[in-house]
């Protein structure tokens, strides 16, 4: 599993990351970004090399010293109508509607 | 396992898989506690936790937990001691936090199956799992130009959504899966079924393929949000994929919405990375923990499931099996039925005065049978009243009109008030019988002399001679009795 | 009547000793910080100020003292918080252009606690954006200064709090800590800091930038203050924080004097190697020895995988900030570019826009982690390696009471030294990165100077849920030294 050889990254990598993460990312700071993270990757690999073999993940840090287990809340309403106030810092609203470029499925 | 056999399409195979999101009936929301009521005015009911506020945080609906285990006990599923919540990243402006709170290695509920009737012959359609979520908003395209107006008010509503291996073989036999499923899903109320308010949505996977061969490509129809929309949609569907196969075409995997006006389906635009939706564990949810004790709680609330309820009346009733899964459609019905069928001691009439004279006028008016003018009890006096021979069947159906049309509400001073008492005085009959045979010398030797059918003329002389009031059985008794 | 020149020489304990004794007011105190932290603009420690709902709080503190209401403990002492902190009546920014002009319609829970103790909101600090960063140079409304030399970075993330207490333009202040953002600048500016137990303090109302470690604490000029605030902070909130401490607020004051006898001092070999300098090395071992001084036993102990903790943590805090940061899209709040040709583009320009170049990084890097096929070798490896340092300290834990060492291998550095050098950047956290992995509860507190005459701080690390131990141990220390009452000249 940890055997695969991952390759560093490449400038069609770094456009496809950026697309996931919906960021516009300029020639030059692409080149950029694709040196800073393959540095960054360097250091990762150490990681890599680790023998985890039947090790839990650790999610919540506290989670390795007593259980940590989701807690259930009544099903109750407690919040009532306040769109003014939540809407306040909205760019682009219309008869309480957030609007956004038409989305074309 | 699937034992019945459907019929191959232009000889190839069809095989449907379904995923379906049932929104679960809770107050508030998953995640928050905002309310889920239909109908609200637009983000009048999304607040800061579902506006994804920054600094806003989910906390956890125990409502819809419980519904989840509901759920899994009437599909026979096993319940997950623990699952785990993880996070569906993509972008949409409907998916307010641009991750949808989702689980994805570990589901709540697991395996389990869905069972029933297609065409008289046994099917069962196994599940994979069932797992909680949260519903995106609702994007509005048509109200504004060049622009989609984004409501939130959906958004945060808990969705159980129930995947199926892909053992369905025929549109039909989909169709008649998503109705058991919408029974079960409203029948232990975890759900309210209303599919025009999205309630109860369907996804279905489609492919085919040469009886034999491997799984063919599938394409998935989106939001299918009524049975019969269901039906055409696969079936197009299905049309289409062979003409393209046939054509030399290879199916690509897609997405595809199905449009009721050209009865058509059509690819969405192709999302190029929707795939790589980068899951992991929710870090701010710890894991749901669900004790034995909690399930074995919520087992022994569990109302009577359809199945073992018709089992039930099958051998307490003496119902066949198809009558008994008719009387439990809907929990409404198996208790109207069982109400009258205890209160008249009659459940063979029951069932069928049921499924006959209340079932047409509940279609016609367009009502469930909660809403049924003549209850339960009204309907059992009624029946009391024919096997104790003060009515004939049709002056029944006289009195049910009347009890319809709210003109009355107390069967027996209804039979009273409209005369419809049946002659039940055999003296006044036997004068009346002897009085037609008289008029009527020519019919009588017709029927002695072999033709059954003059005893019919008699009866209906009879009958009109008692202004409707003569008991037709024993007319025809007496009648017997007289002619020889 | 104290002269009010003497209002910003009092630490928090004193202050509200001062009012409650009716001997200066919250009026008068919250304008005196005010003119201070006005006139020190300089520093860049505080982006947002609203006179009138500070005075506002201030007056009612006067109508509570007054009436000597019992119990608030913070009555009309100004505290500000890190811009992390959504709060009503200020901005919220986060540090970032996204959240320019952005208004919370509600406070955050730890804001709202300290409210409720009395304390008076003097302004919101500077801070690296979205809490990325070790220097304060990362912010979109420009970096923070050393109040010790102002050519050098206060460090980060909460740089504007470090450098607004070591100022005293305000008594006391709240920041955050993800890997180390409370214990470095409190370390590069010479005060107390303290980073409670993962889940002690609600997290609601927080800005996100790593969920499983991200964790709100006090900045202050001494233990004693640190423990009057964090007592007010903490506390669970199962409301409205899934990952809040089903565990009783606790008065972490009640045990500073105890004595430290017996008390065993864990001293970690790998947080005292090649890498650290030796001024900080001289300054950390000069605390050791006043801690043997007051009664306690240095033993050496072993945290094998110190090293492996900077890239476990740079895995998995980029991999939750990149979701977190998801909802950053210009459709319900927040930045939109103004010009876009379709919702992708809208995306694109305005996130591109509205995040700087720390954030976008860390986005990538976590989005890469999270990506199909490598999930496995990254993200899930990495939180495999979390639980191996968390049981590391709990082995250690068996032989010590708490664990000490430095807080960074350096002194503050100079501006600009590492802005364009991140992994530099990244590389200096190795010694608050564990602690923070295994939600571990840490503290930093002075203990002298280094290289260029620069504050140089000591970190305290204990077991779960022993933030008292902490505190008592600081504030022993702080009894018997002095370091942490040296003031930065002009200030």
């Amino acid at each position: 599993m940890n055997e695969k050889y991952l390759m560093p990254l490449t400038s069609t990598d770094i456009d496809r990351i950026a697309n996931l993460a919906r960021l516009e990312l300029s020639p030059p700071e692409s080149e950029r970004m694709l040196t800073q993270i393959n540095g960054f990757f360097d250091l990762v690999e150490k990681m890599r090399a680790v023998d985890t073999t039947g090790l839990q993940p650790l999610a919540h840090p506290v989670a390795c010293w007593q259980d940590v287990v989701l807690r259930l809340r009544e099903d109750a309403v407690s919040e009532s109508d306040d769109r003014a106030a939540n809407q306040r810092n909205a760019p682009s609203v219309e008869r309480g509607l957030f609007l956004v470029p038409k989305v074309i499925e | 396992m699937n034992t019945g056999k459907s019929a191959l399409v232009h000889g190839y195979e069809v095989v449907i898989g379904f995923e379906t999101h049932a929104q679960l009936s809770t107050r508030s929301k998953i995640f928050s506690r905002a309310s889920t009521a239909f109908g609200a005015e637009p983000n009048t009911q999304a607040c800061a936790v579902d506006l994804a506020l920054p600094g806003t945080l989910p906390v956890m609906n125990k409502g819809a937990v419980e519904r989840a285990i509901e759920f899994g006990l009437a599909v026979g599923s096993h319940i997950a001691p623990r699952s785990i919540f993880a996070r569906k990243n993509y972008f949409y402006p409907d998916l307010p936090k641009g991750y949808q709170i989702s689980q994805f290695e570990i589901p709540v509920v697991q395996g389990g199956q869905i069972e029933f009737f297609l065409a008289g012959e046994r099917r069962s359609v196994r599940l994979v799992r069932a797992h909680l979520e949260e519903d995106a908003g609702k994007s509005l395209h048509e109200d504004f130009v060049g622009q989609t107006g984004i409501d939130l008010n959906r958004a945060g509503t808990p969705l159980l959504e129930i995947v199926t291996e892909p053992d369905m073989r025929s549109s039909e036999e989909a169709v008649a899966y998503a109705k058991e499923l919408h029974k079960i899903v409203t029948w232990i109320g975890i759900c309210d079924g209303n599919m025009q308010e999205g309630s109860f949505r369907c996804d279905a996977n489609v492919s085919v393929r040469k009886p034999g061969a491997p799984l063919g490509t599938r394409r998935e129809i989106k939001n299918l949000n009524s049975f019969k929309f269901m039906q055409q949609a696969i079936d197009f569907e299905v049309r289409w994929q062979i003409e393209r196969i046939e054509d030399g075409h290879a199916i690509e995997q897609a997405t595809v919405l199905f449009n009721p006006d050209t009865g058509e389906t059509r690819a969405m635009r192709s999302k190029e990375d929707a795939a790589d939706y980068r899951y992991f564990p929710d870090p701010d949810l710890p894991p749901l923990v669900i004790a034995d004790e909690w399930v074995q709680r919520v087992r022994d609330a569990m109302t009577e499931l359809p199945r073992v309820m018709a089992q039930r009346f099958q051998a307490d009733y003496g119902l066949t099996e198809y009558d008994a899964t008719v009387l439990t459609q809907s929990r409404t019905m198996a208790a109207y039925f069982e109400a009258a069928a205890k209160a008249s001691g009659q459940p063979k009439l029951a069932s069928n005065w049921i499924m006959g004279e209340l079932a047409r006028r509940l279609n016609a008016g367009e009502i469930d049978i909660a809403e049924s003018p003549a209850n339960a009890q009204q309907l059992a006096q009624l029946i009391v009243r024919i096997v104790d021979g003060t009515i004939s069947n049709n002056a029944a159906k006289q009195v049910l009109d009347a009890l319809w049309s709210r003109e009355g509400s107390d069967v027996d001073q209804l039979i009273e008030a409209k005369g419809l008492k049946q002659l039940n005085d055999t003296g006044a009959l036997d004068r009346i019988i002897d009085g037609v045979l008289a008029a009527n010398p020519k019919n009588v030797e017709e029927y002695r002399g072999g033709n059954s059918k003059a005893l019919n003329a008699l009866v209906g002389q009879i009958m009109k001679a008692s202004q409707g009031k003569a008991n037709p059985q024993q007319v025809n008794e007496l009648l017997r009795k007289k002619m020889g | 009547m104290s002269t009010s020149t003497d209002l910003h020489d009092l630490g928090v304990a004193e202050l509200a000793e001062q009012l409650r004794a009716r001997k200066v007011s919250a009026v008068e105190t919250a304008q005196h910080f005010l003119a201070r932290a006005r006139a020190n603009a300089g520093l860049g420690a505080f982006l947002d100020f609203n006179e009138e709902a500070t005075l506002a709080q201030a007056r009612s503190a006067d109508a509570a003292l007054a009436a000597g209401t019992p119990g608030a403990a913070l009555l009309g002492v100004p505290v500000a918080h890190k811009d992390i902190f959504v709060t009503r009546d200020f901005a919220a920014t986060a540090g970032s252009k996204m959240l320019d002009g952005y208004r919370s319609p509600f406070d955050a829970t730890v804001v709202a606690r300290l409210a409720e103790q009395g304390a008076v909101t003097l302004g919101k600090l500077n801070c690296d954006e979205f809490a990325m960063g070790s220097a304060n140079e990362n912010s979109a409304f420009g970096p923070v200064k050393n109040p010790w030399d102002q050519t050098r970075v206060p460090g980060g993330s909460s740089g504007g709090s470090a450098a607004a207490v070591a100022a005293r333009l305000v008594p006391a202040a709240t920041g955050t800590d993800t890997g180390g953002s409370i214990r470095q600048p409190a370390s590069f500016c010479g005060i107390t800091g303290i980073k409670p137990t993962y889940g002690r303090a609600s997290r609601y109302g927080m800005v996100a930038f790593a969920s499983s470690l991200d964790q709100a604490g006090p900045l202050a000029r001494s233990a004693e203050d640190c423990a009057l605030l964090l007592s007010a902070m903490c506390g669970p909130d199962l409301d409205r924080d899934s990952t809040s401490l089903d565990v009783p607020a606790e008065n972490f004051a009640r045990t500073l004097d105890d004595s430290l006898a017996g008390l065993r001092i864990g001293v970690p070999a790998e947080f005292f190697g090649e890498g650290l300098d030796a001024d900080v090395r001289a300054a950390v071992d000069a605390a050791l020895k006043e801690y043997e001084k007051l009664g306690a036993k240095l033993v050496p102990i072993t945290l094998p995988r110190t090293e492996l903790s900077i890239p476990v943590y740079y895995v998995i805090a980029p991999a939750e900030a990149s979701s977190n940061l998801s909802r950053f899209d210009g459709v319900k709040f927040g930045h939109r570019a103004g010009q876009y040709s379709d919702l992708i583009d809208m995306y694109k320009k305005t996130r591109s826009q509205g995040f700087g170049d720390e954030v976008k990084r860390r986005i990538m890097i976590g989005t890469y982690v999270l990506s199909h096929g490598y999930y496995d070798a990254y993200y899930l490896q990495a939180q495999k390696i979390r639980r191996m340092i968390a049981d590391d300290f709990q082995l250690a834990f068996k032989q010590c009471d708490l664990i000490a060492g430095p807080v960074a291998p350096t002194v503050a550095w100079k501006l600009g030294d590492k802005s364009d050098d991140p992994l530099a950047s990244y590389l200096a956290d190795i010694f608050t990165l564990p602690a923070s992995l295994a939600g571990l509860p840490g503290m930093s507190i002075p203990v002298g100077f280094g290289a260029g005459n620069m504050p140089v701080g000591m970190q305290l690390i204990a077991n779960y849920l022993q933030e008292s131990r902490l505190l008592n141990a600081a504030h022993r220390l702080q009894q018997a030294s002095d370091w942490h009452l040296a003031k930065p000249e002009g200030f």
